[in-house]
């Protein structure tokens, strides 16, 4: 009799097959099946209505505005991400666990208490309510309160995964560019930069979708005002309530397209450029 | 145009990390920081090399003020324990790196680089190597890249963190033994970094053994092994 050798980091079948049953069931109930219902729903009634409703010029107006809020909060918060990542992991100061923390607010505050600040700070009975109407400046219920609230929700992710990362890398390749005669930007350019842009395109690409699904802060600044201040999110929730389904869902597949070119994009520069990847991160 | 390092001393908080460490080194010599550790050896290398700064004491190096000078227009080599090479690039960008960063006027031409980083692997026993990716070489293999590296800028210091720590017993005797060559063939003033005693005796002129931030005894390899002027060298040795 030869007793069955089984490796030490194998499991039994049974347990491989209920770990596998329960991601693919996960996946497909919870992610792939409204997926799958989003595009049903804005085809339920053929191409042409898909079509119409999405050269309708309140949803055109919801689309530029969620492309507009997104590329402006977008860049800020990977400046943003960057500086704060590079502080964090590359120097020694009183207060860094603080700012860490600082940094993780916005994930832990619910978004609606954020967009909610916003109105006590801009509002008309806020701290800064009379000067700005005094001098006719529009944050709340305008493009600058949408941009505001779409930074400080996203304003953690590009840090979030910098900051490990570049922590990890540690500071010796920026030493040696130093003692090799490189200046400091010529270092961050040359060193840093390189090292960290996977991370970085990573963390932005979320960072982007994200930004252009946010509802519930968004949705305390904007004012709701149909083809003004309604981005993509806001829109949706706007055409459900009017009954209006199928441009409810075809926005819905709109954000959902956004969200999977943005996935395709990521896949494609990891494909393509795997090679210097894998050198990156064995070493 | 000696190096001259006078008391120098360095704080970590409270903790002295260097206590007045002070010791003179011929031009071209080649002088090995040897002590356990904790000793400051490292801490001394860093300071030399201007990745460290010192809160009291001097260095003078070839009539210079060496101190107040930047790490980058010290032109001195340095080569860290983990290599420190710039994991994306290749072999041939890294050693190239400290010629490519020069301002224009001094910066030599592409073909030119090229050709110094050919001879430089030559001499590091490297050739063909300048496609690699560090992720692709043995641990000896990235320290010799590292030292070709640390030499492309033609330095007027070459500084060596334990360089061979993290490599076998054999890959160290071989590349202690090309060091030297090395050292010899460009006539560059060297300090070495080690805990080895043997690997200290073995490659330098001269021997400084550190303890609690200060250079317990300093002299020629022979000389500090017959005659140890304190019981700490004598016991150090022993080990």
């Amino acid at each position: 009799m030869t007793k069955k050798l089984v490796r030490p980091t194998e499991d039994p079948l049974w347990l491989k097959a209920l770990l596998g049953a329960i991601t693919v069931g996960f996946i497909g109930i919870l992610l792939l099946l409204p997926l799958v219902l989003v595009f049903k729903e804005a085809f339920a009634e053929g191409v042409g209505p898909f079509f119409e409703a999405i050269v309708e010029p309140d949803t055109l107006a919801s689309v530029r505005l969620s492309l507009i809020a997104a590329a402006i909060a977008v860049p800020l918060n990977s400046l943003f991400g960057v500086a704060a990542a590079w502080c964090i992991a590359k120097f020694d100061f009183p207060g860094k666990t603080f700012l860490v923390t600082l940094i993780d607010l916005p994930f832990s505050v619910s978004p609606v208490v954020s967009g909610l600040i916003y109105v006590l700070v801009f509002g008309m009975q806020g701290w800064f309510g009379k000067y700005l109407v005094g001098h006719d400046i529009h944050i709340l219920f305008a493009l600058p309160g949408i941009v505001l609230a779409t930074i400080f929700v996203t304003f953690p992710f590009v840090a979030r995964e910098l900051i490990p990362l570049m922590q990890d890398q540690g500071r010796d390749e920026e030493e040696a560019a130093a003692t090799l005669g490189a200046s400091g930007l010529g270092t961050f350019l040359r060193v840093t930069l390189p090292n960290i842009k996977w991370g970085l395109l990573y963390s932005v690409l979320l960072c982007n979708a994200r930004a252009l699904g946010e509802f519930g802060a968004v949705s305390v600044v904007s004012g709701h005002i149909r083809g003004v201040t309604n981005t993509m999110p806001l829109h949706v929730e706007l055409l459900y309530n009017n009954y209006d389904y199928v441009g409810a869902f075809t926005v819905s597949a709109l954000l959902a397209m956004l969200a999977l070119i943005t996935l395709a994009l990521k896949s494609l520069l990891e494909w393509r450029y795997a090679d210097e990847l894998a050198a990156v991160h064995r070493l | 145009m000696s190096l001259n390092v006078d008391s120098v001393s360095k704080k970590f908080g409270r903790f002295a990390a260097l206590n007045g460490a002070s010791f003179v080194a011929p031009q071209g010599g080649f002088v090995s920081l040897l002590g356990p550790s904790g000793s400051g050896k490292t801490t001394l290398l860093r300071i030399l090399g201007g990745l460290e700064f010192a809160d009291t004491g001097s260095v003078r190096f070839a009539d210079l003020n060496w101190l107040d000078m930047p790490a980058r227009t010290r032109n001195a080599g340095f080569v860290f324990q983990q290599y420190a090479l710039f994991r994306h690039m290749t072999v041939a960008d890294n050693i190239g790196f400290g010629l490519k960063v020069r301002p224009r006027a001094r910066r030599p031409s592409k073909s030119e680089i090229r050709d110094r980083v050919k001879s430089l692997l030559d001499l590091v026993q490297l050739p063909g190597l300048e496609d690699r990716y560090p992720s692709q070489l043995s641990g000896g293999q990235r320290q010799r890249v590292a030292l070709a590296r640390a030499l492309a800028i033609e330095p007027r210091m070459l500084l060596l963190d334990e360089p061979f720590g993290a490599l076998d017993a054999k890959v160290r005797k071989e590349l202690r033994a090309d060091l030297r060559r090395i050292h010899d063939h460009a006539g560059v003033t060297t300090v070495f970094v080690t805990h080895d005693q043997e690997e200290a005796f073995a490659v330098a002129d001269l021997v400084a053994v550190m303890r609690d931030g200060r250079i317990e005894q300093y002299g020629a390899p022979t000389d500090v092994r017959r005659n140890p002027k304190t019981a700490f060298v004598s016991e150090f040795l022993a080990a």
